[in-house]
């Protein structure tokens, strides 16, 4: 590991970018008024993420947020804000509804936050003894075609079904349009 | 607590997922279209990955479990996506608006 001299500061650095990235990311996806930059505050988030996954020992997963988040999730609802225009108004009506709302939203994220982070700071976790398994892509790959074949068959069989769903609930009311 | 290791503590990773969420849930709260909260709603689902994929790496004795987990987590959001921005398509039609103000035919 100190083959390299500077390469501690190196992974702190990249950690530090994924955490802002992902932090960024979301502060963009809730707080901007137009919805693309939204979107792109969420990719900015999903990337950030798999850098933290990374980090966790698991690329796999990191390689499945960005194929799955960035390329597919993203890139639909940038198709659904091109055929809804989806943008907010600006915000015209400075009522008092308006600032209550606003409120009572910032309290209810301080409040999961603050009590999370403490829940999630203060508790005993204990590390395991030993580990199982190495958690590499090898085990994943074993544990998903053995204990857990049944929910990966459901998984396709849910994905199937999602497909079909939309299909057809987007397909309704096209003649009258 | 050595700041060159930061990113082998599970703390971090912890309060990260605990601030996803609150902005989620701030952004559910707060957007007035239907996109911007599934937006948000995504938000949520990185929180609830990230917080299980921190402790199985830290706190697990088998860490493929929790990698499993994440993924079914992910697919059940991608199909989540495909259902809800049908739905949006299918509303858009029919109101030629997607702000949740308008939608309110059902309100009482």
């Amino acid at each position: 590991m100190n083959s390299f001299p500077i390469s501690d500061y190196l992974a702190v650095a990249i950690f530090v970018f994924c955490l802002a990235a992902t932090v960024g990311g979301a502060l963009l996806a809730v707080l901007t008024a137009r919805i693309i930059r939204s979107v792109c505050g969420l990719m900015i988030c999903c990337i950030g993420l798999a850098g933290l996954y990374y980090f966790l020992h698991s690329p796999f997963l990191a390689l499945m947020e960005i194929l799955i988040y960035v390329g597919a999730v993203c890139v639909t609802i940038v198709f659904a804000v091109m055929l809804a225009e989806p943008d907010e108004p600006a915000r015209e009506e400075r009522s008092g509804a308006a600032i209550l709302w606003g409120t009572v939203a910032l309290t209810v994220g301080a409040a999961i936050c603050w009590g999370l982070s403490r829940l999630s700071l203060q508790g005993q976790w204990t590390a395991p003894a030993a580990k199982v398994t190495d958690g590499s892509v090898k085990a994943i790959g074993v544990s998903l075609l053995t204990t857990y074949s049944m929910a990966f068959e459901l998984i396709s069989l849910v994905l199937l079904v999602a497909i079909i769903g939309a299909l057809v609930i987007a397909r309704t009311g096209r003649s009258k349009a | 607590m050595n700041l060159l290791r930061a990113y082998e503590q599970a703390d971090i990773y912890l309060v990260v997922a605990a601030f996803l969420l609150a902005a989620g849930v701030y952004g559910l709260i707060r957007r007035r279209t239907l996109i911007g909260m599934l937006i948000s709603g995504e938000l949520i689902f990185s929180a609830a990955s990230l917080n299980i994929m921190a402790l199985n790496c830290f706190y697990a004795p088998d860490p493929t479990v929790g990698q499993i987990f994440a993924l079914f987590v992910m697919g059940l959001a991608a199909a989540e996506v495909a259902i809800v921005l049908s739905i949006i398509i299918a509303v858009y039609r029919n109101y030629h608006s997607i702000k949740t103000r308008e939608l309110s035919e059902l309100n009482g």
